[in-house]
């Protein structure tokens, strides 16, 4: 043994000791006053200016949002909705005039926003098959997509109740007769396309059952190339929820009016869920939300409130550490 | 041997050794019968009558499963707890379709944590094991043919084996002695493993086999034993021998029992009569009771409530759920969610059958919810006891170096139970006291000799703590210690120039004190041994006071070399001639010592022929005794033996008077008389005639001997009642030297007054007498109950004043007061007294008053002893400590902690009792903390999710939460979290009475808890679900999906529970930043990982957080406001708390912080705050003493 190696092996010698005597070192904080006034004045300083610069993000969005299933249903049909909107002879088609109020900087995105709509709903998250999604029809333990599995004893593609409930509203926006060019590309995620929609895959036998649920697929164009349903799938976490349609690639001036032809074919009616169509800039942090930044500047002001109390309250009773009269064994009447 | 052999004396006639053969003739008349059927051929095991009996082998199991056991018994262990068993269903219901998420990982935690858990039982099996095979694999000599003996494993031995046992053995067996060394084949047993007793019994074989002493004598041996059969009686054994031809009665005196030792005998020859699990030992020994500790208890509570809380939010769900899925479809027609296909539905979802659809709603939510609970739990916290008993085992302040014995904590289930001790019952010999005896001073003739200094002087100078003192002592011992040439004598710590070296022949009363020491040298029943080669002789004695007394003879020159039956020879200086001259006194009488005569002598003609009677005995009995000539030094001697009292040391009067030869001989007739009749009242008679010559006497001095306290025994005692703790002595001793020990340890001071409690009345006695059972009891149970109510009358009159009370109180009352009417009275006075001292209590007499203190005060006691009767105490306390200082083992084997020497308890509970209380505590709550907090969430989601229990996280975040994310800062705290450091500890010992009041897990801070959890939950999800709403997420316009929402939210709640950990502990090591800073780590790690996984296997985390989560500033900042927001209510209240009402700890933690630790009077003032005044102790008698002077 060396003199390097018989040192090592002391040092490791006295670490195990000081850890099976418990004497490790240590820091030992404790949270004097000096420690809480600054730990809250530094939440303060910082959670203020995040909260500020958050706040400057989410208010340089523009953001227009458009209420359309009620105003997309002819006067006439409104007392019974569902009916409507279930019956296929009559056409769906409706235009809604949007203006812009200031001026939005492509790339401006177009979402759908649906209220009321449990996509989270135990039952429907479920109702998917991953595999049969990448491997096509030859794919077959797909019980989870029931009922929607088979139909006249032919596998569906792709099964289960999200892809059956597509959304299927679609939007053409016109600026001064001139159509907006929407770009539908890329508004999944990557890798979604890549790995869990197979290339090789296409529709089959979707939508052909006696109760047809949303929208239809070109069963020419594989799964990954149907962004729309890669969307779809991409489940929400709540009830109300947005999803990408596609992007202008435009900009839009301050007091453009937008028309917006669509066709109002999906039910949200039954359910009583709103329909909106959200035309939308986005900052580095992404959409529109003051929630984040005001919630920062809030928890951020009050914690230099708590500082300044904390320290006046310090400052005012000095009350020696050593009174006991408040310990649990003092203030009980102890009799035994 | 090298030393030689040792003479053989004929024991047996130096004490009538009664063989009881007359008493057991009626037990004789039943064997054959049932229950007396076994039959041993002894030396023949291979023959066919014993074959067919098929009789146990001697293989001895302790292990709690066997190979074949292990998986189904340890498995049934498991799931017995509620929690696992919750676990365990759920668990198989996740493989139905009910599930909300996958089986397997559902599964993986439970299998890792009943993993873990078994693989803890099954090495402390296997440790066992080891144990047995230790045990069963060590060798005896056993006679295989034609009186061979060969070494044999303990396992192999069969009954009718005779074997061979030699000094120092254990018996592999319970024996049947046929023979020893000792031509009259008696034999010495050291029966310490049994019953706990040091002292050496006397075993007997029967005459006719006792000239079976060398080996080839048993070539044809052949008896045949009949007995009974094997019972757990340890002191009856009824047998009869068939050996050539007669039939001889056995007795427990030729039976010599497993475990108990052959000492001061040479060998010994044997038959085994039962073996194994048939042996009186084994059969003796329960399974020691399980215990739990009430923070166990309370903590099995919390888990009901959990349910309670899970069942209502499942309950509530379903209701919501039911009533939605109902909603969906009217008259079979799609009404509302038509999205989810109502019209063709499984049972679960079908909105036809709602109720069932809500009831199995139930069950799922029940699946999902079962996150509350944390599944870790019990695993995390057999973990971090098991790392809390290597601590307590590797204190290096709890390890004896001199007898090489670490502390050991045996069972690591009553770790924190250590923390809330509330009483501690303890024993005296061996546990308080070392049971040695040391010579420590004398008063001759009206002078005090000796300068030694007892433990109780020396704690009350350390209290006193005058630098001067200590100086002064020091000096004084040095110059002692430079002259004293034999430092350390076993038994004797006398020092004194003007006695020792042959000095007291200078001193003014020379004769005096020759006299002194001769009777010293004469007045016992001590059998010296010469060691051949070295010409010292040392001493087998029945008591080591007696030993304690012949040692300090031999040193000042009395040396008692010799005993046959009739004489007693001493090496003397005779101080004419000043040379050690031999001289042989006649031993014509002992008159020997019982309790009721408090004294000794015997009667001895010297060389010069004239008759001495000398005698020894109790101060109460001797003074009375004195003739009128023979009082000159009383004054001064009573003084002297006051003061030694007061030291706590046990003092006995010396007194001689000579016989005429007339006054003799009339004795010695009546004496002889006496002791040959056969009546009832035998002793009585002796007594009487005794008493008529033990008149007369002359006084010569006093004797202190020092019953010699464990190293800082009074110190510790002090700790304890500094913190609290309240002690009770139960002891088998008498009750003068009971009282001496209180004094000794300051649990008794002059000026407390004290409560008696016996049967020692003249009309008990004289009732006695008369022999009437029914008149007796009847008496003596109105006799304690009158004095029961005399001393609660007087408590309750002056505690006022707060006058201190001590209660002494005597086995024979206590059978009494221990009586169900009379027991409420009793512990009631008990527990206005500051002291509590059972004497002469048998030990289930100490079991009863244990399962008193711990059922009437519902507080937690501990018991701690050394010996075997000690045992049932030990096992009925909440928690048992064994002494490991002596070997016995009995109590170490049934106790729960094992430490070397009394004074370590104070580490032990103050230290690391006040830790593991603290640490499990805080454990326990941040554990439902943390589980709430991640379960609520999904509650919280339920509700927008309209119920349909789909989890908001993926399958595998969720089941790997408890395991990998939240659970090793959790065991981290366990392990290392310290409040203050052990010196803090130490110094404040009050901080213990957290523990005692349970203010670390009392209900309000178990629910504060689980209100911070409930809240925590609150905030993180609403502030999630706001901050995530359905704007987009990204720079890409991509909005947030259940995948991101749950992986955010997940994040908040990672770091929320491990910050919540850095804010609540408050010692910070390596470990800890690695535990807390690694969970946060390992999360983002597993999440990167996870998400490389294909995608049928990572399902909707593929790719999240590389791609979605990590390059989006909304994440980072979501989880940063999200996390800080959850964590500041929590800190402002702990940032008040210990600014404005600090608890003790925090107090202390204050002191430590700003540097007042050397500020003695500060420090003073804080740990002065006390429930009550401490009223026992070395420090309260300081005061009380002071108070007293002033």
């Amino acid at each position: 043994m060396t003199n390097t190696d018989r040192e090592r092996h002391r040092e490791r010698e006295t670490a195990f000791y000081l850890f099976t005597q418990q004497r490790l070192p240590a820091c030992k904080p404790v949270l004097t006053p000096a420690w809480v006034i600054t730990i809250f004045l530094f939440t303060g300083f910082i959670f203020i200016p995040v909260g500020l610069v958050t706040l400057r993000a989410s208010r340089s969005v523009v953001e227009i949002v458009e209420r359309y299933d009620t105003e997309c249903v002819p006067e006439p049909f409104r007392i019974d909705k569902v009916s409507y909107v279930q019956d296929d002879s009559i056409p769906k088609n409706c235009s809604l005039s949007l203006k812009v109020r200031k001026y939005m900087k492509a790339p401006i995105y177009i979402y759908y926003q649906l209220d009321n709509y449990y996509q989270n709903h135990r039952r429907y998250v479920k109702s998917r098959s991953d595999r049969q999604l990448l491997h096509g029809w030859k794919y077959h333990a797909t019980s989870s997509c029931q009922p929607v599995e088979f139909n006249n004893n032919q596998p569906i593609v792709p099964c289960g109740l999200i892809a059956w409930s597509l959304f299927n509203d679609t939007f053409t926006f016109i600026r001064e007769r001139a159509e907006l060019k929407v770009n539908r590309k890329n508004i999944a995620w990557k890798s979604d396309r890549d790995h869990k929609f197979g290339k090789t895959v296409y529709p089959f036998n979707f939508q052909n059952g006696t109760l047809i649920g949303g929208g239809k697929l070109n069963p020419r164009i594989p799964l990954s190339d149907q962004e729309d349903l890669i969307v779809w799938m991409r489940t929400s976490a709540l009830p109300s929820f947005r999803k990408l349609y596609g992007r202008i690639e435009e900009d839009l001036d301050a007091d453009d009016v937008v028309v917006v032809h669509l066709m109002n074919n999906y039910n949200t009616y039954g359910f009583g869920g709103k329909k909106k169509l959200v035309l939308s800039t986005s900052s580095w942090l992404g959409g529109k939300n003051d929630f984040l930044g005001l919630a920062c500047v809030f928890v951020g002001s009050s914690s230099v409130i708590l500082a300044i109390v904390f320290m006046l309250l310090h400052l005012k009773s000095r009350r020696p550490y050593g009174d006991p009269s408040y310990l649990p064994w003092n203030r009980k009447s102890f009799s035994g | 041997m090298a030393g030689g052999r040792r003479r053989k004396l004929a024991l047996s006639k130096i004490y009538g050794i009664a063989c009881g053969k007359a008493s057991f003739k009626e037990d004789h008349s039943q064997i054959g019968r049932p229950g007396f059927s076994r039959v041993v051929y002894s030396n023949e095991p291979d023959c066919f009558e014993a074959g067919i009996r098929n009789y146990c082998d001697n293989y001895v199991r302790t292990t709690k499963y066997t190979a074949a056991t292990f998986l189904p018994k340890s498995l049934f262990e498991q799931f017995r707890r509620v929690a696992n068993f919750y676990f365990l269903v759920t668990g198989i219901l996740s493989f139905t379709r009910l599930a909300p998420y996958s089986a397997v990982s559902a599964i993986v935690p439970l299998i890792i944590v009943i993993g873990a858990t078994m693989i803890k039982e099954g090495v402390e099996d296997w440790r066992r094991k080891q144990q047995d095979i230790e045990v069963n694999n060590r060798k005896v000599k056993v006679h295989q043919r034609d009186g061979n003996f060969h070494y044999s494993e303990w396992k192999n031995l069969r009954v009718g084996d005779i074997v061979k046992v030699e000094k120092d053995e254990f018996f592999p067996t319970d024996l049947v002695l046929l023979a020893s060394s000792y031509e009259d084949a008696v034999c010495y047993v050291e029966t310490m493993n049994l019953d706990g007793e040091t002292n050496l019994k006397l075993k007997q074989a029967l005459e006719v086999t006792s000239s079976l002493n060398d080996d080839y004598n048993f070539r044809d041996f052949k008896a045949i034993i009949k007995c009974e059969d094997p019972n757990a009686n340890l002191y009856s054994f009824v047998g009869t021998m068939e050996f050539e031809e007669q039939q001889y009665p056995l007795s427990p005196q030729q039976l010599l029992l497993r475990d108990s030792k052959l000492r001061n005998t040479d060998y010994i020859y044997g038959v085994v009569v039962f073996t194994g699990h048939d042996t009186k030992v084994i059969q003796n020994s329960t399974d020691p009771p399980s215990k739990r500790s009430k923070i166990e208890k309370k903590m099995d509570r919390i888990i009901y409530l959990m349910f309670f809380i899970v069942f209502i939010m499942g309950f509530v769900g379903s209701i919501f759920f039911g009533v939605a899925t109902e909603n969906d479809l009217e008259n079979g027609r799609i009404k509302k969610r038509w999205y989810l296909r109502p019209d063709s539905s499984e049972i679960l979802f079908d909105p036809k059958r709602a109720p069932a659809a809500a009831i199995y709603h139930f069950l799922t939510a029940l699946l999902l919810f079962s996150y509350f609970i944390p599944i870790s739990l019990y695993v995390s916290i057999e973990i971090v006891k098991i790392l809390q008993s290597i601590f307590i085992n590797q204190d290096i302040h709890m390890y004896y170096e001199e007898a090489d014995k670490p502390a050991h904590a045996r069972t690591s289930n009553l770790n924190e139970e250590l923390g809330q001790v509330d009483t501690i019952l303890s024993d005296k010999t061996g546990t308080l006291t070392c049971n040695s005896m040391e010579f420590i001073k004398c008063s001759v003739a009206g002078t005090a000799y000796g300068r030694g200094v007892t433990e109780v002087e020396r704690a009350m100078d350390r209290k006193k703590g005058s630098p001067l003192v200590h100086e002064k002592l020091k000096v004084q011992n040095h110059i002692e210690d430079s002259t004293d040439i034999n430092p350390t004598i076993k038994g004797f710590n006398f020092k004194d120039e003007r006695i020792m070296n042959g000095n007291w022949v200078d001193e003014p009363c020379a004769d005096v004190i020759q006299k002194f020491f001769r009777l010293l040298a004469i007045c016992h029943t001590a059998i010296p041994e010469v060691d051949e080669d070295t010409g010292k002789v040392s001493y087998e004695a029945e008591s080591p006071d007696e030993a304690a007394f012949v040692i300090a003879a031999r040193e000042v020159g009395f040396e008692f070399h010799k005993r046959t039956q009739t004489s007693i020879s001493l090496y003397e200086l005779d101080p004419v001639s000043g040379r050690r001259v031999d001289r042989l006194y006649k031993l014509l009488n002992v008159l020997e010592f019982n309790s009721s005569r408090k004294r000794m002598s015997v009667i001895v003609r010297n060389e010069e022929g004239k008759l001495l009677l000398l005698c020894k005995g109790a101060d109460s009995v001797m003074f009375e005794r004195l003739a009128k000539g023979g009082r000159d030094f009383e004054e001064d001697t009573r003084e002297h033996m006051n003061e030694y009292a007061d030291a706590g040391l046990r003092t006995l009067v010396l007194a001689y008077r000579e016989l005429s030869e007339d006054e003799n001989k009339a004795f010695n007739e009546k004496f002889t008389e006496a002791k040959n009749s056969v009546s009832a009242d035998r002793e009585t008679l002796i007594d009487e005639v005794a008493d008529q010559i033990e008149r007369d006497l002359i006084l010569l001095g006093a004797t202190a001997v020092e019953d010699k306290l464990q190293n800082g025994v009074p110190d510790c005692i002090d700790k304890l009642a500094q913190a609290g703790i309240k002690l009770w002595v139960l002891t088998g001793d008498k009750m003068e030297t009971a009282i001496n020990i209180g004094y000794a340890c300051s649990l008794l001071r002059q000026g407390m007054k004290q409560v008696i409690i016996n049967l020692d009345t003249p009309e008990i006695q004289s009732l006695e007498k008369t022999g009437e059972k029914d008149a007796i009891t009847k008496a003596s149970r109105k006799s304690v109950l009158e004095q029961i109510l005399q001393g609660t009358a007087q408590v309750t009159a002056l505690s006022a004043m707060s006058e201190a009370f001590a209660l002494i109180i005597d086995g024979k009352s206590l059978a009494y007061a221990l009586e169900d009417d009379m027991k409420k009275m009793f512990l009631e006075l008990a527990i206005g007294c500051a002291s509590v001292i059972c004497c002469r209590s048998s030990p289930k007499q100490k079991a009863l008053v244990t399962r008193l203190v711990k059922s009437g005060t519902g507080k937690t006691t501990l018991a701690i002893g050394d010996g075997a009767n000690d045992v049932g105490m030990l096992q009925e306390a909440d928690i048992g400590i064994g002494i490991s200082g002596v070997e016995g083992m009995q109590a170490v084997m049934s106790s729960d902690v094992a430490i070397a020497q009394f004074r370590y308890l104070e580490r032990l509970l103050l230290v690391h009792g006040h830790w593991c209380y603290r640490r499990i505590s805080s454990m326990i709550c941040y554990f439902f903390y943390k589980n709430i907090t991640f379960g609520f969430t999904l509650f919280l989601y339920e509700a927008y999710a309209s119920f349909s229990a789909q989890p908001a996280y993926n399958d595998w975040y969720l089941s790997l939460y408890n395991v990998f994310f939240s659970s090793l800062p959790v065991i981290a705290m366990g392990v290392f979290d310290q409040d203050v450091s052990a010196r803090f500890c130490l110094k404040f010992p009050l901080l213990y009475q957290e523990g005692v009041q349970n203010v670390l897990f009392g209900w309000r801070r178990i629910v504060s808890w689980m209100f911070n959890g409930f809240y925590s939950a609150i905030i993180i999800f609403f502030f999630c679900s706001k901050a995530l709403e359905h704007q987009a997420f990204n720079h890409a316009g991509k909005t947030a999906g259940l995948e991101i929402f749950g992986g955010t939210m997940y994040t908040c709640v990672v770091w929320a529970v491990n910050l919540q950990m850095s804010l609540s502990i408050s010692y910070f090591t390596l470990i800890q930043h690695i535990a807390i800073w690694g969970s946060i780590a390992f999360w983002y790690l597993f999440q990167v990982v996870y998400g490389f996984l294909p995608p049928s296997f990572s399902t909707n985390a593929y790719r999240v957080f590389i791609e979605a989560l990590a390059p989006a500033p909304s994440y980072w900042l979501t989880t940063l406001f999200v996390v800080i927001a959850t964590l500041i209510p929590y800190f402002l209240y702990s940032a008040i708390q210990m600014r404005f009402f600090p608890m003790y700890h925090g107090m202390i933690q204050w002191i430590r912080h700003e540097g007042h630790s050397n500020d003695a009077a500060y420090v003073e003032m804080v740990r002065q705050r006390s429930i009550r005044p401490t009223t026992v102790g070395s420090t309260a008698r300081r005061v009380a003493r002071s108070t007293h002077q002033r």
